[in-house]
């Protein structure tokens, strides 16, 4: 029986003691595809790896790999591998014999195994160190040992707990870069995890964001970042304004692909907003706006409704120019536009008196839960 | 002010080290001396060679030989097992055993002799090999856990799990991985433990009952009727072996440490 889904987490719960550290998690696996488990420090991430590569027993539910049930098959009969976080390369061994420890496990025929590792190294980019010993290695390199120590196993999952966590930032963009195309390339499903939005967003086909030990929403990174579910997604990945406001009445959408519009007062303005959700006159809700999806005029050419409000500075990052603005109810936002030399309507000094709007129908309405 | 105390610090230690050497250096020198007596009359080997024709001296020192290697190993082997347990398992009661441990590697040898003395009496084994067979054992044991512990703790706990996700079972990922990362520690565990039974003598004078003469205390004897340069000599070579042991045991604990 073929499943669509590569691994399977149904209804699964982790406790450690009292500790909760996953609560009722649904999680389906499409094989051949880059998933990214993003979330802060101490929400479970590592603890679903664990529970997919063998390491923890699930409180409750149950982990398929393949279809199969696999809650009570030890770690090494599963077709998993793992890159650990600190890599964990034996420091005994050489770069050949760490590539090849899975391999002599499986008791391959000694020609073969040096020829798939041979084959590995090549791809990875260290044919030349194979008889190095790891202590001997860049940080990079160390990392593409570890990779190709799991991968060189052909397993159904790859599992990469954080392996960019000690790199510095440069090499960290070249490693996911090159970990992507490697993925590609394989073909084989990888389970990321990452506390690194951005990070997240760049490499995966899909994000699963969670918080402590729930999944708070899972989709594509753009779905992500410009559909988040709830105001914790929102928050977590990128920058976000949040704007308040009440629903005053509803009215027929003016745009084809959104199901219904409103009319808000939003910042003691009055605009009409659209939105997938369905929502009651007299609710309270939280208008969330990306910095690139403002628009900022000067005051006296704003068309009406607009918010109105003063440049407190503008920061120039290359390409585009993060401006921040206080708006005369008191709530400071964050635009970004696109740098250009010749623009220089973006040259905003501080003190300078703006109308804020926003690209209609980019806005996220979200029920203010707090209110 | 700084320079002056600064001197004065260095002079201090100097002494200190000159105070604990000095008296080593001397038995060294003498060893080598043509005369008998603390005058220097000019070098010679002699000393050397009437100790090596000493038949007592060569017995006891083969005794000593063969008593420290068996002890050691047995030492480093329970000792290895014990280490693994008290950091592998959580247990009710390690923390205590764990203490144990440490309070063994400085507990007076005249306290364990004793204690070992009453037991043999006790459960009636007659002293001789055995009863120093066995008080070296519990002598060197603790210092063999607490080397290897501090080893084990600190090994990657995520490089077995890495052994285990590459299909190791829980035996190969030990005889693969930890048991050549713990071997220098083990190794460094043997030659102390070597050491600090060739050179004990106060438990062993408590245990040693008669028939199997051990090398310090065959020095003992004879330094009770006076001390002769062949003592020196023979001491000479302690020390030196003892040096290169434990300087052995220093650079096999250090290697592989980053
Ligand atoms: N072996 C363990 N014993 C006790 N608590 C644990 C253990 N492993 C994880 N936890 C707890 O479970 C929660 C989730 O941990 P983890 O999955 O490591 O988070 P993340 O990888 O997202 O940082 C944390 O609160 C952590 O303290
Ligand atoms: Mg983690």
């Amino acid at each position: 029986m073929e499943s669509e889904y590569i691994i399977e987490l149904k209804n699964i719960s982790k406790y450690f003691g009292t500790t909760c550290a996953l609560k009722t998690v649904d999680l389906s696996i499409r094989n051949g595809e880059f998933i990214t488990l993003l979330g802060p420090s101490g929400c479970g991430k590592t603890t679903i790896l664990r529970l997919i590569s063998g390491f923890e027993q699930p409180s409750g539910g149950n982990v398929h790999i393949g279809g199969e049930l696999v809650n009570n098959v030890p770690p090494e009969k599963r077709h998993v591998n793992t890159v650990f976080q600190n890599y964990a390369l034996f420091p005994h061994m050489n770069v050949f014999d760490n590539v090849a420890f899975g391999l002599k496990m499986q008791k391959m025929p000694k020609s073969e195994i040096k020829e798939k590792v041979m084959q590995m190294l090549s791809i990875v980019g260290l044919q030349d160190l194979a008889g190095r010993k790891p202590g001997e290695l860049s940080g990079g390199q160390q990392q593409r040992v570890a990779i190709a120590r799991a991968v060189v196993n052909n397993p159904l999952v790859l599992l990469l707990d954080e392996p960019f966590s000690a790199l510095d930032f440069k090499l960290r963009k070249h490693m996911q870069l090159e970990i992507k195309h490697l993925q590609r390339r394989l073909g084989i499903t990888f389970v990321f995890v990452t506390h690194d939005q951005e990070e997240a967003l760049a490499m995966s086909d899909r994000v699963v964001v969670m918080n402590q030990g729930s999944i708070e929403q899972i989709g594509s990174p753009v779905e992500i970042y410009e559909e988040p579910s709830n105001m914790f997604v929102a928050q977590f990945v990128g920058d976000i304004n949040v704007l308040k406001g009440e629903i005053l009445e509803t009215i027929t959408s003016d745009l084809p692909d959104s199901n219904h519009a409103y009319r808000a007062e939003v910042e003691g303005q009055i605009f009409s907003v659209h939105s997938d959700r369905k929502f009651e006159k007299g609710d309270k809700i939280n208008i969330l706006l990306r910095p690139e999806d403002l628009k900022l005029e000067e005051e006296h050419l704003g068309q009406s409704p607009f918010l109105a409000g003063e440049i407190i500075e503008t920061v120039y990052k290359g390409a585009t120019v993060d401006i921040a603005i206080r708006l005369d109810t008191g709530l400071e936002l964050i635009a970004a536009e696109f740098f250009n030399e010749d623009d220089e309507d973006i040259d905003y000094t501080p003190g300078e008196r703006v109308a804020v709007t926003w690209i209609n129908g980019w806005e996220v309405v979200l029920l203010d839960e707090d209110a | 002010m700084a320079r002056k105390s600064q001197t004065l610090g260095w002079l201090y230690s100097f002494m200190v080290y000159v105070f604990m050497y000095l008296p080593i250096v001397v038995v060294i020198i003498f060893s080598f001396n043509k005369g008998r007596f603390a005058i220097w009359t000019g070098f010679d080997l002699k000393w050397y060679k009437l100790m090596f024709a000493n038949k007592e001296i060569i017995n006891a020192a083969l005794n000593s030989l063969f008593l420290a290697v068996s002890a050691s190993t047995l030492a480093t082997i329970f000792g290895s097992i014990m280490a693994l347990v008290l950091t592998r398992y959580r247990f009710i009661g390690r923390r205590i055993l764990n203490g144990g441990v440490y309070l063994l590697t400085i507990s007076p040898d005249i306290v364990m002799g004793i204690s070992l003395l009453i037991i043999f009496i006790l459960i009636q084994i007659p002293l001789g090999f055995t009863t120093l067979l066995i008080s070296h054992v519990v002598l060197c044991t603790p210092f063999v856990v607490v080397t290897l512990m501090g080893r084990i703790q600190k090994l990657d706990e995520d490089l077995v799990a890495a052994a285990r996700d590459l299909g190791a079972s829980e035996v190969q990922a030990f005889v693969q991985v930890v048991f050549p990362l713990l071997l220098p520690a083990i190794a460094a565990g043997w030659l102390l433990s070597f050491t600090l039974s060739m050179d004990d003598v106060l438990i062993s004078f408590f245990v040693q009952g008669s028939g199997f003469e051990i090398l310090p205390l065959r020095i003992y004897s004879m330094v009770k009727l006076g001390v002769k340069p062949d003592i020196n000599a023979l001491s000479t070579i302690m020390f030196v072996g003892t040096v290169i042991l434990v300087l052995a045991a220093q650079f096999l604990l250090k290697t592989r440490r980053n």
